[in-house]
């Protein structure tokens, strides 16, 4: 394995081989700072068609990137959503354009803390703008302006995705005509609040993380981020779904070892997943991102709460939500329908039963997909015959 | 039940619905009602549906639908933010139906229930002839397995109503193929032949 040095070096130069565009308008972030001529690094698949009405934007979730499927080709490895979207899959590629762009503040391409600061000359590290959901969604309207498409057929998104979905729709009440938000929340619980600093303390914990300076000497506080991303691998299960999966299993033994070594099938996944990570996530971002969920809050920027803020909403949406997920639950996701519903906007709702938890928007759950299928295609068939009238 | 339900129910619920207004269908199944209203009266609709299949169904129809519970989430939907709801051969289901009703009429400007009614001649018989609980086209499960909690007759329905201080509009009787407008002076009669009742309540 090269050194983690090494390793950030090499992805610098893949990083200088993706799409980006360079947003040269000025974005005024909620925290009262101003960024402009940034880089928002985006992917696209499939062909815009002629008409224009062909294109879905995806939101990725926290630790996702705009590498939706196919190969991603910074890390070599799948792309995060590869079960929904694809040729032939529920969100086919042959049919739709989709577009998907890394949020500010993340580490694939677009401004993010491991930048270089126009003003220091070096990485920003904690110098980095605090920002926000809406500060993400703002940057990613640049994108669509650039790419000539002034009314999308779709947005969809799930957990942060659905977030920033949220927002986008309240911020911009026509630009998509149709809104699939998967298992999110218009604003954080105490629960969710709790997690994300469980994640940003064990960041901060580790001596390497150095108050985020670790950028400047070309290295990653593995450890607290590790143990971070083991956080957030437990709430996307659930306590069924890890039972069914792990249960007391011992990994390749068979007895307990008397030892801290990964007796447990569980120990062993959760250890994979947080040094998998390491590899490919920035400590200071998960940072970042996490306190963007966190500062959510739809109803507080309307006056009238939730109801203003879908009022005269023209896009026709589709809330799904996972039995399961404990995350983000059918309440908090209900609660949105109720939303939508008080201010007279056109949504469905639908709750797929399934054990495997906030993850299940990840995988190949039938039901979800084939839920996200028919309920893309007809608004595809609506949006054709409302551009023809 | 829902797939058994008499399209001419349908036609009826709809030419008592006006064009262009908002409509909340309640227990929609696989959006037929909807896709009718829409389709032939430029109908704003919603559905409520608890079953996942159905559902999809109305999604793959691009009919908008919630999942739902009517018995618990009614809550949802604002006073008034509808000018019709229609409950369609559901209402004898419910754990509570006076709760539900009251719902609806809080959720909707006016109402249009239907029921199968427990009065029809056949099932009158074959309850006195066979001392048997009736199972007929309308009615077609056992005393074991019958979703229906609260079974009641179209004069039941006509006597709540005026106990309740509920204003009926307008009553249609269904049988087969035939309509007919049932009032106080016909009711004993229509209350016996009779398959389905259509009440428009407010």
């Amino acid at each position: 394995m090269p050194s983690l040095a090494g390793l950030f070096f090499w992805m610098n130069i893949k990083l200088e081989n993706i799409k980006k565009l360079d947003v040269t308008k000025p974005l005024k972030l909620d925290c009262g700072k101003t960024i402009k001529d940034f880089p928002l690094a985006y992917e696209t698949y499939g062909k815009l068609n002629a008409n224009k009405d062909n294109a879905i934007l995806v939101f990725h979730a926290l630790t996702g990137d705009q590498f939706v499927t196919g190969t991603n080709p910074i890390t070599n490895k799948e792309g995060w959503w590869v079960t929904a979207v694809g040729p032939g899959r529920a969100i086919d590629t042959n049919k739709y354009f989709v577009i998907c762009a890394n949020v500010i503040g993340g580490c694939m391409g677009s401004l993010g803390p491991k930048d270089i600061n126009p003003v220091t000359k070096k990485p920003y590290g904690l110098d980095f703008p605090v920002i926000t959901i809406k500060d993400m969604v703002k940057a990613q309207e640049s994108l669509l302006e650039h790419l000539g498409i002034k009314k999308l057929l779709c947005a969809t998104g799930g957990s942060m995705g659905g977030m920033q979905l949220l927002q986008f729709c309240a911020t911009f009440p026509d630009k998509a005509f149709s809104a699939v938000p998967i298992a999110c929340s218009t604003s954080h619980s105490a629960q969710n609040i709790a997690l994300n600093e469980l994640a940003r303390q064990a960041i901060m914990a580790d001596p390497v993380w150095d108050n985020g300076k670790y950028v400047l000497k070309n290295v990653q506080p593995k450890n607290g981020l590790a143990v971070a991303r083991m956080v957030g691998h437990i709430s996307y299960l659930s306590e069924k779904g890890m039972q069914e999966k792990f249960g007391r299993k011992l990994q390749e033994k068979a007895d307990y070892e008397f030892s801290f070594n990964a007796d447990f099938q569980v120990e062993s996944y959760l250890r994979h997943q947080g040094y998998a990570f390491v590899e490919r996530f920035d400590a200071n971002s998960v940072l970042y991102i996490t306190r963007a969920m966190d500062y959510f809050d739809l109803s507080k920027q309307f006056k009238g709460g939730l109801v203003e803020a879908f009022k005269n909403q023209k896009t026709k949406f589709l809330i799904i939500s996972f039995s399961s997920d404990w995350l983000y639950t059918t309440k908090d996701n209900k609660d949105i329908v109720i939303a939508l519903n008080a201010s007279g906007a056109d949504v469905s709702y639908s709750e797929i039963i399934t054990d495997k938890g906030h993850d299940s928007f990840l995988l190949d759950e039938t039901e979800f997909l084939k839920t996200l299928k028919g309920f893309i295609d007809s608004m595809y068939e609506k949006f054709k015959n409302e551009k023809r009238i | 039940m829902k797939n058994l339900k008499m399209k001419k129910e349908f036609k009826v619920i709809a030419d008592l619905l006006p064009n262009n207004t908002r409509v909340l269908d309640i227990g929609c199944g696989d959006g037929s009602l909807m896709h009718l209203l829409r389709i032939e009266k430029n109908i704003e609709v919603r559905g409520l549906e608890l079953n996942q299949d159905n559902v999809k169904e109305c999604i793959y129809k691009g009919l908008p639908v919630i999942q739902g519970n009517a018995e618990t989430e009614l809550h949802q939907f604002p006073d008034k933010s509808f000018d019709y709801v229609v409950l369609s051969q559901t209402l004898q289901a419910f754990y509570e139906p006076e709760k539900v009703l009251k719902n609806l009429l809080r959720i909707g400007k006016s109402v249009i229930i239907s029921i199968p009614n427990f009065g029809y001649w056949k099932v009158r018989t074959k309850l006195l002839l066979f001392g048997k609980m009736p199972v007929t086209k309308t009615l077609p499960n056992t005393w074991y397995n019958t979703p229906n909690l609260h079974m009641c007759t179209i004069k039941d329905l006509f006597n709540f109503c005026d106990e309740k201080n509920i204003i009926i509009k307008k009553v249609v009787g269904v049988n087969e193929n035939k309509t007919s407008l049932i009032r106080k002076s016909n009711l004993e009669i229509k209350n016996l032949f009779s398959k389905v009742g259509i009440f428009l309540i407010s």
